[in-house]
């Protein structure tokens, strides 16, 4: 199997939907079924195929002969949530609700003033709570979509462009101060003229989210190559690379650890930015349901909406994480 | 490998490399001219910060010289090229290789089937003494192994010649002396032309057949010792008797070079000569 690469195909056919979901205008129950209907089916062929083609196959082949078989699944589970990092994670979590509980009735100064954790669970279930309504979960989707397609997009352009500007220091010189009197300017700043100049509004919030992850993707980027030990170049010009060789197996996997940098903090900021752009330019999405229930007085629910935010952050950056660990297993070993 | 025709002979004429913008420019090799003997292991010697590192990019083609000329087999050096191979002070192993992959680099980017060339150079691996470390990771193996996955990396291409920069440097004793009765069986098996750099004497006198020995900077080839131990070598040469003259005969030509470098006025030289006034009252 030369030519077409599986994993390949799957990237282009997720960037391809995002890119669709950006352009025409999705309220939020559509772009479920988007996703729901026209991604999910060929993404998961496409994911099988990948992992039973015979690349992965002679990897896991190798693998399994150095290091011994595979424990079954469920073993690996319980050692992979049972083990003392996520103890010790869940103990400080449960601190900090222990003190949000007990913020109140002791008159913590400042922070009494937030509602007990016992008054947002109770009015997050309540009969008229956000977990009855589908527009919450809707939100969830909607606003994964959103960052999602504006984050896949600042990667698409940010990492190209990085990678150009610290290989050539002549295209760097004609267009890195054009980038460097932009990028000072808040994604939040460039929120009116994406209203006015985007064609539909969701369209306009993606563009902000762009801006967020994408001058932190291109810095880190630029700054990887710039870190790249000069010997190896050398030495691989030595053995007889051409100028690909030397930027797919040598410049690329050596930038690969400041890219995923970037991208973590990248994904961070589209966070700030989602829920600024959707109280804004939105009509939907966890941000706006936020901002909707400050302007009717419902504090509780204000909290339920950052909780969310902050969970969907938190599982963003796991997922980058660990797509980063598995494209750098050379970094999982110290 | 030992059938092939003997080649690799390195003529350095009239060779120097400035650095730096003309108000304040940095001679670091001037007016060197030498040969590095084909099927030979050439060691040049100097004291650390003479510009040795310069010579081995040079004859590398990864610069170019200011002035002279440097050819390989009669061929003008222009760029770098994989008839010459250079194993750094440093590993310059890829770390997201594991070190078969860094081993079969060489040979796939230049279109050898992937399948053969993992072959080929798990095959030369186990020669190395890296069995079973085909898929370890550069950082999982030892210093010494690094270095030795980085002869197998170099190995595989045949090269003329290998230019090792100082490529035990940062091993510890123990495995450095390993190393280098390592390299001499290799050598001796295949005869390749060898330039190693070191500033260490001892291993120097080890390993050569021919000892340059370099001034302190600007650079320059000032003497030129055979080095006629018997080979094969292993370390009980080093208490020869005819080990003690030769490496007499070397303290003394650095000693002087330091000594003339130092009444230029030159803090290196001034160190030179002290370390090797003490080094020769040791011996």
């Amino acid at each position: 199997m030369g030519g077409v690469k599986p994993r390949w195909v799957l990237i282009a056919w997720t960037i391809a939907c995002a890119t669709a979901v950006a352009i025409v205008d999705t309220p939020g129950t559509a772009a479920v079924k988007f996703w729901g209907t026209i991604w999910i089916g060929p993404a998961l062929a496409l994911l099988v195929w990948w992992r039973s083609s015979a690349e992965v196959r002679e990897a896991r082949a190798r693998r399994v002969g150095s290091v011994g078989r595979r424990p079954p699944l469920g073993r690996r589970l319980r050692k992979s949530l049972l083990n003392v990092h996520t103890l010790r994670g869940a103990l400080g979590i449960a601190a900090v609700l222990v003190v949000w509980q007990i913020a109140q009735p002791l008159g913590f100064p400042i922070i009494k003033r937030i509602p007990p954790l016992s008054e947002v669970v109770t009015r997050f279930f309540a009969d008229n709570g956000l977990f009855w309504r589908p527009k919450y979960w809707n939100g969830w989707v909607v606003s994964l979509v959103r960052i999602f397609s504006g984050f896949v997009l600042a990667l698409i352009v940010g990492v190209p462009q990085g990678l150009a500007w610290g290989i050539s220091r002549r295209f760097k010189a004609i267009s890195f101060p054009v980038f460097e009197i932009f990028r000072p300017i808040p994604p939040l700043a460039f929120l009116p003229a994406a209203i006015y100049l985007m064609p539909t509004s969701e369209l306009s919030i993606i563009f902000v989210i762009f801006l967020g992850a994408y001058f932190t993707i291109v810095i880190n980027t630029i700054n990887g190559v710039y870190n790249l030990d000069k010997s190896l170049q050398r030495a691989a010009l030595s053995l007889g690379a051409r100028r690909s060789d030397i930027f797919w197996k040598i410049i690329f996997p050596g930038t690969l650890p400041s890219i995923i940098t970037g991208a973590t903090v990248g994904m961070g900021i589209t966070w700030m930015v989602l829920v600024a752009a959707e109280m804004i330019a939105g009509r939907s999405g966890i941000g706006f349901l936020t901002w909707e229930s400050y302007t009717g007085g419902d504090i509780p629910q204000v909290v339920v909406g950052m909780v969310s935010m902050g969970i969907g952050g938190a599982i963003c950056s796991a997922i980058i994480w660990r797509l980063g660990g598995n494209l750098m297993p050379w970094r999982k070993l110290f | 490998m030992s059938a092939a025709k003997l080649e690799g002979r390195v003529e350095c004429r009239h060779v120097a490399k400035t650095f730096g913008e003309e108000w304040a420019r940095q001679i670091v090799v001037q007016d060197a001219s030498f040969v590095i003997e084909e099927g030979e292991l050439n060691v040049l010697i100097g004291p650390s910060g003479c510009g040795k590192s310069t010579l081995i990019s040079l004859i590398a083609g990864y610069e170019e010289p200011t002035a002279g000329e440097i050819t390989i087999d009669g061929v003008r050096v222009q760029g770098p090229g994989r008839d010459r191979l250079v194993v750094f002070q440093e590993t310059a192993l890829f770390p997201w290789m594991t070190s078969v992959e860094n081993v079969m680099f060489g040979p796939t980017v230049r279109g050898t089937n992937p399948r053969e060339a993992r072959r080929e150079a798990a095959a030369l691996l186990e020669k190395v003494g890296l069995k079973g470390f085909e898929d370890k990771y550069p950082s999982q193996l030892s210093g010494g192994m690094q270095r030795r996955c980085e002869l197998a990396r170099a190995l595989i291409n045949q090269p003329k010649i290998m230019l090792m920069d100082e490529p035990f440097r940062g091993l510890d004793a123990m495995t450095r002396e390993l190393m280098q009765e390592y390299l001499l069986r290799l050598f001796e098996e295949s005869r390749h032309t060898i330039l190693f750099v070191t500033s260490e004497l001892e291993e120097a006198i080890f390993l050569a057949d021919r000892l340059l020995i370099l001034s302190a900077k600007p650079t320059s080839v000032k003497h030129i010792l055979d080095i006629d131990l018997p080979r094969p070598r292993d370390f009980h040469i080093l208490t020869s008797p005819r080990y003690a003259e030769l490496k007499q005969e070397a303290l003394e030509a650095l000693y002087q070079e330091a000594v003339k470098a130092f009444s230029k006025g030159s803090k290196a030289a001034y160190d030179l000569v002290e370390a090797f006034g003490k080094r020769s009252s040791v011996s």
